[in-house]
């Protein structure tokens, strides 16, 4: 199906047509869109100085503005617009005047009717962010929004529907947060996953989010729907909401256009709808459908006079950015010479300054990248690169053996004392060069007819009897000695 | 002259407002709001080439406030003036359709 030319496919599919151009064995291509709400790292809320903390008894963060009180007037956080303008330019963007706009709408979970958003003129527009496998994600806006405070229904099972009364608490009313929009650039449930962890990382990095979408500082909503391979044009979307960690979010999504394909291929429709993920049951149900098209009559907010942040103000805050994972990942590549891909989890560990000072000490790149992903997955501890360089050597000089080398590395990680302190400690003394000889000498001396069958044997039989003499060479030393340094004294005497 | 806005369309903006208007109400806010919005087709008319926007009355703009905590209300107080509260929290009737 893939070879069918854009426009030839785009003639056969008519979005949401029932059955049309879905012949048996079509290949689907999913489009995947996401809206991510991060709450934005301030100490106040976005319009007014009550604290933005999570948890905390309820309503014990409010204040006047928050609770929609007559005679407010709501004034913005030097601080948040500045985490807006960071982001904005961590992704690219470019930062625009804008204005505020109301969003009006009933429901208590703003006690104002209206939440305070940003419409059509956003502070940053446009960017990018590219991704560890080096996909690029286009960003489409990335706007200032205050947050909604919290309801609980009670009775019905807590669902809306069916409930008897429900219970509201503010706390989280006027949170400041961004809302960053891609465009539908991504192709498949692990692509969305991998544009959420470097999204956050990103934010996490410049200080604007705690990153932590278990406590709903970072919530995804996904725009899905499902075309046939080769065409162009988009088909009907549906947005999944209530995905509260990456894992569910690629359950959901590979959920979702596993039934849309399903649908469409049995001849229905997919209709546009918002559907909630339910982890539980691992599907995602509609939402009671809207009986006209949500109109929320925005208009610009007369409380709040435009927003533009000074050139000079964006340039210090561009000066003082800090480094991006994306340039981390650059940075230790091309100090290891290796692909940014390659060094990927030991930024996403935090682990790569460690790294690269460990290399610009002199240690081996391999050696280094090898071992911090192997063997420090649970972190470095009190690790340092000076103390990781120095094991390295000993490592690469046939002081310890690559198990001596594992267990020292996990001790130093925990006490933080140099390498030759530890080995000494665990016992590891290296058996001197010397002492190594004489030791080989004797087992040769000890078992002559293994030694005879070493020397003229071939092949299996010659390694088999060298795997004898090392075997008798470790048990005589604990396994203290190297096997790489045993192997070669046995060349030698063999003399070949 | 054609109606700037039709009644149909002013019961529909009421709907979306919550608000539910007479015969003769419709009637009358169906000829208000035509009148307002002639108005500002009249302003639309007008050579406005290279003249900005206006989205506030004031020129004034960035008006920020630094990021210290302070003015909070105490709950007590705040859930007294409330007409039902539970456990800390403002009790609600309950709510049709699902958060937008």
């Amino acid at each position: 199906m893939s070879d069918r030319p854009g426009s030839g496919a785009d003639a056969l599919w008519a979005a949401g047509s029932p059955g049309l151009g879905a012949p048996e064995g079509t290949e689907w291509e999913t489009v995947i869109g996401l809206e991510v709400h991060a709450e934005l790292l301030t100490r106040t809320k976005l319009f007014s100085s009550s604290p933005n903390a999570f948890g905390g008894e309820p309503n014990t963060h409010i204040d006047p503005v928050c609770l929609g009180l007559p005679g407010t007037l709501p004034v913005l956080n030097r601080h948040a617009v500045e985490l807006a303008v960071r982001v904005g330019l961590a992704l690219g963007a470019e930062v625009r005047p804008s204005i505020f706009a109301r969003k009006n709408y009933f429901y208590p979970d703003m006690p104002k009717d209206y939440q305070i958003s940003q419409y059509d003129r956003p502070i940053n527009v446009g960017g990018r962010l590219e991704l560890p496998s080096g996909k690029v994600v286009r960003i489409e806006r990335a706007h200032l929004e205050e947050d909604t405070g919290k309801t609980t229904h009670m009775g019905g099972a807590g669902r809306i529907d069916g409930a008897a009364y429900s219970l509201v608490d503010y706390n989280r009313a006027g949170v400041p947060l961004l809302e960053i929009v891609s465009r539908p650039d991504m192709r498949s449930a692990a692509e969305a996953r991998e544009f959420v962890a470097e999204l956050r990382a990103t934010l996490v990095a410049v200080g604007a989010s705690d990153g932590k979408m278990e406590e709903g500082s970072l919530r995804v909503d996904a725009n899905v729907s499902v075309r046939p391979a080769g065409v162009s044009r988009l088909g009907t979307r549906c947005e999944i909401k209530n995905v509260n960690s990456l894992r569910s979010l690629g359950r959901a999504l590979e959920h979702e256009a596993r039934r849309q394909i399903e649908l469409l291929t049995s001849g229905e429709a997919v209709a546009q709808q918002t559907r909630h993920w339910d982890e539980d049951e691992g599907r995602t149900t509609a939402l009671r459908s809207k009986e006209e098209a949500t109109d929320y009559r925005y208009f610009p907010e007369p409380d709040l006079v435009p927003l533009a942040p000074e050139g000079a103000w964006v340039e210090q805050i561009r000066a003082e950015l800090p480094l991006l994972p994306r340039q981390r990942r650059r940075r230790l590549a091309d100090a290891t010479d290796e692909a940014p891909a390659r060094v990927s989890l030991i930024v996403e560990r935090g682990q790569d300054d460690l790294a690269l000072e460990a290399v610009e000490a002199g240690a081996p790149a391999a050696a280094v990248l090898k071992h911090l992903e192997q063997n420090l997955a649970g972190g470095t501890g009190a690790l340092t690169a000076a103390g990781l360089a120095e094991l390295l050597a000993m490592e690469e000089s046939a002081e310890l053996t690559s198990n001596q080398v594992k267990d020292v590395l996990a001790d130093m990680a925990r006490t933080g004392q140099a390498p030759a302190a530890v080995a000494r400690r665990l016992g590891f003394e290296a058996v001197g060069a010397g002492e190594l000889a004489v030791l080989v000498d004797r087992m040769i001396a000890e078992h002559p007819e293994e030694w005879r069958r070493l020397c003229s044997g071939e092949g299996r039989e010659r390694k088999k009897m060298q795997g004898f003499f090392t075997g008798q060479v470790m048990r005589a030393t604990k396994g203290q000695a190297d096997g790489r340094r045993v192997a070669a004294l046995l060349a030698e005497r063999a003399g070949s | 002259m054609a109606e700037r806005i039709s009644r149909d369309e002013v019961a529909h903006v009421a709907r979306l407002a919550r608000l539910r208007l007479s015969e003769e109400e419709l009637e009358r806010f169906t000829l208000q709001l035509g009148d307002v919005l002639n108005h500002a087709a009249d302003v639309a008319a007008l050579d406005l080439e290279g003249v900005a926007a206006t989205s506030h009355p004031y020129a004034v703009g960035n008006v920020l406030r630094e990021d210290v905590p302070g003015g909070g209300l105490d709950r007590s107080e705040v859930l007294a003036q409330a007409p039902e509260t539970e456990a800390g929290q403002f009790r609600v009737p309950p709510v049709r359709g699902e958060a937008p």
